[in-house]
Parts: C-alpha cells; sequence; structure tokens
C-alpha cells in the first residue's frame, strides 16, 4: 500500500516532467526573436572573417590571420547550436548535449590527432625518402 | 483499494499523454545522434583536407583557384536558407500550413542556389584543369566540399518530399516531427558550412 502511494507521485511527476518536453521540443524553444538573433550574429560573425582575408589586412601574419579566423568559426558554431539548433542543458534530459560534448571530444582528436602525426611523418620521412631517390638514381 | 483506483484513473490518463509524446522525443534524440555520426564523417574529411590541403604537386593553389565573392554570396544563400526554414518552423507551431509551405519553399530555392553555384564552381575548376584528379590538394577539396553539397541535395529531395506529405496531409504531428527532424539537418549542414569556408576557403587564400 505504501509503495502504491509512493509510486503514484513520482508517476505523476515524472509525466510532467515528460509533457514539458515534449512541449519544448516542439513549440516554446523557436521564438522569432531566437531567430533573428543568431541570424544578425551570425552575419556579423561570418562578414568579419571575410572581410578580414579579403582586405588583407593581417595578410603579414599569415598564421595569426588563421587563427582569429577560426576562433570567429568557433564562435559562429556555439552560435548556431544554440539559436538554430536549440541546444541548452535540458533538452532530451541533458542527452542530446552529452552526445554532443563526446562527438566534440571525437572531432578534436581526429583533427588535432591527423594533422600533428601526418605533420611529424612529413618533416621526418622526407629526408631520408630524398636520400633513397638519391641512391636509386644511376 | 477504492483509493487507489481513484489515484490510478488520472495515472492512466497521464500515461495516455506520456506515450503520445515519447515516440517524439526519441525521434529527435535519435536523429540527433545521428548527425553528431555524420559530424565525424566530415571530421574526418576535414582532417584529410588538413593534411593534404598544401600538396599541390605543381598545380594550382587555392589562393589562384577559390574566388571568394562567389563562396560570400555562397555562404549568404545558405544562412539565410538557416533562417527562413527558422520562419517556417515558427509557422508550423502556430498551425499555419499555407505559411509553413511558403518559408519552406524559398528555403528550397536558396539551397537549390546553393547547390547551382556549387555546381558551376565545380565545372569550371574541372573546365581550367583543377579537377580532383589534379593533386591531393584538389582530391581532398573536392571530397569534402562534395560530400557537404550532396548532403544539402538529399536535404532538398527531403524538403520537396515533406512539402508534398504536408500539402496532402497537413500539419499533423508526423509531419511536424518530420520537419523539426530536416530542421535540425538543415542547421546542422550551415553549422558544417561554417567550418568549410573558414577551414577551406578563407584559409587556403591565405599564403
Amino acid at each position: 500500500m505504501s509503495t502504491h502511494t509512493d509510486l503514484i507521485p513520482q508517476d505523476g511527476h515524472a509525466d510532467g516532467h515528460d509533457d514539458h518536453h515534449g512541449h519544448d521540443a516542439g513549440a516554446s524553444h523557436s521564438t522569432l526573436k531566437g531567430y533573428l538573433t543568431g541570424f544578425v550574429l551570425s552575419v556579423v560573425l561570418t562578414a568579419i572573417p571575410f572581410w578580414i582575408v579579403m582586405s588583407g589586412g593581417l595578410q603579414h601574419t599569415s598564421s595569426m590571420t588563421a587563427l582569429v579566423i577560426l576562433v570567429f568559426a568557433a564562435v559562429q558554431i556555439v552560435v548556431h547550436m544554440i539559436y538554430f539548433l536549440h541546444m541548452n542543458a535540458k533538452s532530451e534530459g541533458g542527452w542530446n548535449l552529452l552526445a554532443l560534448i563526446f562527438t566534440i571530444v571525437l572531432v578534436v582528436i581526429t583533427l588535432s590527432g591527423s594533422i600533428w602525426v601526418m605533420y611529424h611523418l612529413n618533416h621526418n620521412m622526407m629526408p631520408s625518402m630524398m636520400e633513397q631517390q638519391i641512391k636509386n638514381m644511376p | 483499494m477504492p483509493l487507489t483506483d481513484g489515484a490510478r484513473a488520472p495515472g492512466k490518463l497521464r500515461f495516455y499523454l506520456t506515450s503520445e509524446h515519447h515516440p517524439e522525443n526519441g525521434t529527435l534524440l535519435g536523429f540527433w545522434l545521428y548527425l553528431m555520426s555524420d559530424c565525424l564523417i566530415f571530421a574526418c574529411l576535414f582532417a584529410v583536407y588538413g593534411v593534404l590541403g598544401r600538396n599541390y604537386a605543381d598545380g594550382p593553389t587555392g589562393a589562384q583557384i577559390f574566388e571568394l565573392p562567389t563562396v560570400a554570396i555562397n555562404t549568404s544563400l545558405l544562412l539565410l536558407s538557416s533562417i527562413t526554414y527558422g520562419f517556417s518552423v515558427l509557422e508550423m507551431q502556430r498551425d499555419r500550413k499555407r505559411a509553413t509551405l511558403v518559408w519552406l519553399g524559398i528555403t528550397g530555392l536558396l539551397g537549390a542556389g546553393f547547390i547551382g553555384l556549387e555546381l558551376h564552381e565545380f565545372a569550371h575548376l574541372i573546365a581550367i584543369g583543377a579537377g580532383p584528379q589534379r593533386s591531393a590538394f584538389l582530391s581532398s577539396f573536392f571530397t569534402l566540399v562534395g560530400t557537404h553539397g550532396l548532403h544539402v541535395t538529399f536535404g532538398i529531395i527531403w524538403l520537396i518530399t515533406l512539402m508534398v506529405q504536408t500539402g496532402k496531409l497537413g500539419l499533423t504531428p508526423e509531419n511536424k516531427r518530420r520537419l523539426m527532424c530536416l530542421s535540425m539537418f538543415w542547421h546542422f549542414l550551415d553549422v558544417v558550412w561554417v567550418g568549410v569556408f573558414t577551414f577551406v576557403y578563407l584559409m587556403g587564400v591565405l599564403p
């Protein structure tokens, strides 16, 4: 009997929770203001890196320019995630965010790992390969 | 006993509501997981481009073949299509079928414009002898940008399908769920494009 009375309020709570989520997924997250905010921010965050590169503003320091526009891209991706994809800690009970964080970890490992390893491979292999070619030449 | 029965009746009613909402949540979460796996495909292609992007094999460099004004137009087309899809979702939430379809149509046209420009760029590159077989740089460029373009193409096909379905069956819960999935797909492609125009085009023309 006591288990019953314990279970029923819990059920009711869980249902209310789910109902709230169903509402969130479809209705209350998307607002005109949210979309317009995201759009204006994206336009600004797109225009600035294009202007930097096309005007050749930081041309003499190439790696610095690359770093700056990469930061702009990262910020714009966060803007898209929040305002267009409605990402927050609560959507789908947090599983969306958890999957996203896991994916970001994999993406960072894939990208930085590949570029790092292949750079060193090129760096270390090139001279010996050229030596071999020279040996094979006559 | 009568007390428990009385308490069960609203419990059952709520349970019905839960089962009504649950598939929707499950679909959107599942679709998000698919998008994350798609993200890993693009991560691999970005890594390949990051490794091979400067191996020109004495062929053309990024600075020689990339036309940034075209890329800027392409970027604005895709960004505009993102906001028009957002407007479509807003109209969908207000159950206005006609306005939803109109905004979806505009989104599709903007997407088609994006694909058209990209195909034009590809055709031009191949015509001047800068096709995918020219160098490792161009192979990885065509693979990465082409995969994104293929995603947008299938997104447009999906969008037309949903326009037909919504036109015939109206804004049913199933169609709303499908439109929300396509919304995530479409915005996700815009996120990938942010990476493409930054990492490939803008960084490609840097010396």
